[in-house]
């Protein structure tokens, strides 16, 4: 099976508001989808959808060949759900939580425990185990968290917002610990509304916004979709800024961005680069630093959304709560 | 991760021994949380432990001559309104459950869709059970006593048949309720009326006439009445059949409402 995770005009409303206006995505078997969007763009609704957890109201959408209406049951038994909100019983011990799951899928006493240890092992826990969760900081539950979510080792993965609202260290180690799941061969569809997350870890990403999807592609795809390439020119000299912006404008045929130190602006022939220097040298222009890079994804997710992206993982939690209060 | 579970065979549907081991498994984690949290149990007694004093040492000169008569009186429905306000927690466990996302982890997996119900509810009992011990325990301290130990008995099963019957209702709530402060207020508003509206601290025919035939219609005058009759070492066949009609409807009327909000709760 070539896609693990194929969905086609998935519609889901909510009253008024189109949580999903028509929504494709596939993910490839054993690779990770990334689906990039802004808080309420649908990104949770499209996981619940492919999670049996909601039906959409138009649409189909299939996991592992198995339809996420008609055949949930099979489904179930494939994929692992990793949510926003950390959901372990905050009264029950890490192993408890673990064992829980693993009774329930099926395991004997002994086996389940065993496997709870293995994971707890895994993620780093181990001697958290026997705590109250309520005791464990929200790095170590996210990590219970997604412990739980592999007891049934699933070989298809949903992580809704992983990192939402860890601080850096933390996040870092679930990434350490995501790209581990990725070597075993498991298909993650990861959720996130940061840019440097799906870059880093995603092999295609879908940019979704208003419950439609806006781009796609693999991540240097995306950068590559906006124009291709960005010229970075910065002066030796503060003063000569505008006059830099001037030849670049006049070369590119685009309006510059004037950065602090530098001056920006697509370019869609590298040839582009050689008429720069030559324009500069005309002018008597001292060259500090000169370079050609392809965008950022966040300059990729300003220019398809026309907002730009959350990138300090720390602000969005307080948004959040504001925006649910 | 291997690809064991990738079954090329459609699975079975789940039988109900299935269906019974994953609601016991989360019968369980209910036990395990009681373990975890026994002072959930004493709170849950607390305020009974506070209507014995209240009631018996303050009211009860004044309500039946002497505070010995009224403690008699009224310890077996203060037993059953420990019960019914119990009740309640079954739609907080559950609010709690959907809030915090675990309910959205069950609903993942390959499990029967009864289980979280099924494992709340028996859960709740097994709490039902040891707050009516406890209860029952502080009376037998202050002085009452359990005249027919066979009619305790039944008179404590007499009161699970109805809680369990009742907490279908409080599960409902509790899958409907946006907030654990909705659950609250619902039961607040509900369950006082309902102990208080009742024999459970003035016999019906010391009330007005024109409340009456309220007091007389309310199921908890009759499982009170029963409880009283049995403990004392009567039968009484009328109150108890009232008890386990009423019993049947509210199991008929709310079980099935809340399964059916639980299947689309989204």
């Amino acid at each position: 099976m070539s896609h693990a995770i194929q969905a086609e005009g998935l519609v889901k409303r909510f009253g008024e508001t189109k949580a999903l206006d028509g929504v494709d995505l596939t993910a490839r078997t054993g690779t990770v989808l990334g689906v990039l969007g802004p808080n309420g763009a649908g990104k949770t609704t499209a996981v619940r959808v492919l999670a049996t957890l909601l039906r959409p109201d138009a649409g189909h959408a299939t996991v592992g060949g198995y339809d996420v209406v008609r055949q949930s049951f099979e489904v179930r038994q494939l994929i692992g759900l990793t949510g926003q909100y950390a959901a372990v019983d905050e009264q029950l011990t890490g192993v408890e939580n673990l064992m829980m799951i693993g009774r329930l899928l099926g395991l004997r006493g002994r086996e389940a425990r065993r496997r709870a240890e293995s994971l707890l092992e895994r993620f780093r826990l181990a001697d958290a185990g026997g705590r109250r969760t309520s005791t464990y900081s929200g790095g170590m539950r996210r990590r219970l968290d997604l412990a739980a979510s592999l007891v049934g080792r699933p070989t298809v993965l949903y992580l809704d917002e992983p990192t939402t609202g860890l601080d850096p260290h933390s996040r870092n180690e679930l990434w350490d610990i995501v790209r581990d799941l990725i070597g075993d061969g498991v298909t993650v569809l990861l959720t996130t509304q940061y840019l440097e997350e799906a870059d880093q870890l995603a092999d295609d990403i879908a940019v979704i916004d208003h419950g439609k999807v806006i781009a796609r592609g693999t991540p240097d795809e995306l950068k590559v979709q906006l124009g291709g390439q960005v010229l970075d020119v910065r002066p030796a000299d503060r003063a000569d800024l505008p006059a830099v912006a001037k030849v670049v404008a006049a070369v590119t045929g685009a309006e510059p961005v004037t950065a602090e130190l530098a001056v920006q602006a697509p370019v869609t022939d590298s040839a582009m680069l050689a008429a720069v220097v030559r324009g500069l040298d005309e002018q008597g222009v001292a060259v500090g630093e000169l370079a050609l890079r392809k965008p950022s994804l966040d300059e990729v997710f300003l220019a398809l959304t026309g907002s730009p992206a959350e990138d300090t993982p720390g602000d969005t939690k307080n948004e959040t709560m504001e925006g649910a209060a | 991760m291997s690809a064991v579970t990738t079954a090329a065979v459609p699975a079975p549907r789940l039988g109900f021994g299935a269906s019974l081991r994953h609601g016991l498994t989360l019968t369980r984690r209910s036990l395990l949380k009681i373990k975890a949290n026994p002072e959930e149990v004493i709170g849950l007694t607390i305020q009974p432990i506070m209507f014995v004093a209240l009631f018996v040492f303050i009211f009860g000169q004044a309500l039946a001559g002497s505070w010995q008569e009224y403690r008699d009186f009224a310890l077996p429905g203060i037993i059953v309104q420990t019960v019914v306000f119990a009740t309640m927690g079954t739609g907080l466990s559950l609010n709690s459950d959907i809030e915090k996302g675990i309910f959205d982890r069950f609903r993942s997996l390959p499990i029967a869709r009864s289980a979280p119900l099924v494992g709340a509810v028996l859960g709740d009992l097994v709490r039902y059970t040891l707050s009516v011990l406890v209860i029952t325990v502080i009376g037998v301290v202050i002085g009452f006593r359990l005249e027919s130990l066979p009619g305790t008995v039944a008179a404590v099963a007499l009161i699970l048949v109805f809680a369990f019957a009742l907490c279908w209702m409080s599960a409902l709530v509790g899958l409907m309720a946006r907030s654990i402060m909705g659950v609250q207020m619902f039961a607040m508003t509900l369950m006082f009326p309902l102990t208080f509206g009742s024999s459970i601290f003035v016999a019906a025919d010391k009330m007005p006439s024109w409340l009456r035939p309220v007091i007389e219609v309310n199921p908890i005058t009759h499982l009170t009445d029963a409880v009283r009759s049995l403990i004392a070492g009567g039968f009484p066949v009328s109150h108890i059949v009232t008890t386990l009609v009423w019993s049947a409807v509210f199991f008929a009327v709310f079980f099935p409402l809340a399964v059916w909000r639980y299947k689309r709760r989204t």
